[in-house]
């Protein structure tokens, strides 16, 4: 007759399970995807020709194939832009040669005067992504800066404090319009 | 007449621990099969650039992700070292951009389809040219939702 073989002690294997869930629960790090979010304009066939705007209206941003930036025609640096922007689109002189104003109604300001300035983007195929995203980032941090500054007035919250509906408000107070124009090959194909 | 036999002591039986393995068991499986890691194997560089300014991409289901960088280096002798575009899991060019929006849209349900958001995770060595004509492809398919990955840069 067969030696009756003892029972393997099965306490253990709970803790072993446990430890396992854990590893696991522990190592998937559910790696989020973050990044700075735009909205294309549609596409419009090539002949179609651009809508004419004021000078003063356009804040005109150019990237360079060497990664150099020319704001308005002189150079300058992309950690600048911020400043620029937030001058630009509030033109809290109102001058002359900063845009025009215009009286809009909007739910929950009533009568505000929202500005008319557009930023022109424009990039060199050669221009490298890095600096693309550097210059967008400044886009982003201006406006945002604005329109943190237009909720503390108003609410006394920051922007991303507020109700959806406040936000859309304040979108329309600072509408964050970017322009990006076709580039085009300046610095040879890459 | 019943009878009732008396025993000396009277201990309550320990509560048999035998399937607690299995029950632990059965939650590891579930958060194995849970996390679907669909995560494409990636065959470009993809050091994304930098920003503060970022922001979490919610609703990961309505993301499609378009990779663009230069290949690694095992890829390097068929596809060169110019930066090229991974979709899904083979590189593709510019061309193929509107046929992937399509299926990328076909894949999802009815209502959703006009709000997926693409993820451009581009290398930040790559140059403007190609994120152009992506952009530009997307444009002509009317895929407008673009998002910049990027890494968050620590404030300060």
């Amino acid at each position: 007759m067969a030696k009756k073989t003892p029972e393997i002690n099965a306490t253990s294997t709970a803790d072993i399970a446990f430890l396992l869930l854990v590893f696991f629960l522990a190592t998937t790090t559910m790696n989020v995807d973050s990044g700075l979010y735009r909205r294309l304009p549609p596409y419009q066939p090539e002949n179609q020709k651009a809508p004419e705007v004021a000078k003063r209206n356009i804040l005109q941003i150019l990237v360079n194939q060497n990664d150099m930036v020319m704001i308005n025609d002189s150079p300058a640096d992309v950690s600048t832009i911020k400043e620029r922007t937030i001058e630009f689109i509030l033109n809290p002189g109102n001058r002359s040669d900063l845009p025009s104003k215009e009286l809009k109604n909007i739910d929950m300001f009533g009568q505000v005067e929202v500005s008319k300035g557009l930023i022109s983007l424009k990039s060199d195929r050669g221009t490298s992504y890095r600096v693309y995203v550097a210059v967008q980032d400044q886009l982003t941090a201006a406006f945002n800066e604005m329109r943190n500054m237009k909720a503390n007035e108003k609410w006394g919250k920051n922007f991303n404090e507020l109700t959806p509906e406040q936000q859309d408000a304040v979108k329309d107070v600072i509408p964050m319009l970017v322009s990006e124009a076709e580039p085009n090959v300046i610095g040879g194909k890459k | 007449m019943a009878k009732f036999k008396k025993e000396g002591k009277r201990e309550t039986p320990a509560i048999s621990t035998a399937s607690l393995p299995d029950i632990v068991f059965m939650l590891l499986f579930f958060f194995m099969v849970s996390t679907t890691m669909r995560e494409v194997s990636l065959m470009v560089n993809n050091g994304m650039p930098e920003a503060t300014q970022t922001v979490k991409l919610e609703k990961k289901a309505l993301v499609s992700n378009i990779y663009v960088g230069k290949p690694k280096d095992q890829f390097q002798g068929a596809y060169g070292t110019e930066p090229r575009i991974q979709l899904n899991d083979h590189f593709a060019g510019v061309e193929d951009l509107q046929a992937f929006v399509a299926s990328e849209r076909e894949s999802r349900k009815e209502e959703d389809r006009n709000s997926i958001t693409n993820n451009l995770k581009v290398d930040q060595d790559v140059t403007m040219g190609i994120v152009t004509d992506i952009k530009q492809e997307l444009r002509k398919a009317n895929s407008l939702k673009v998002n910049y990955g990027s890494r968050k840069k620590a404030t300060r």
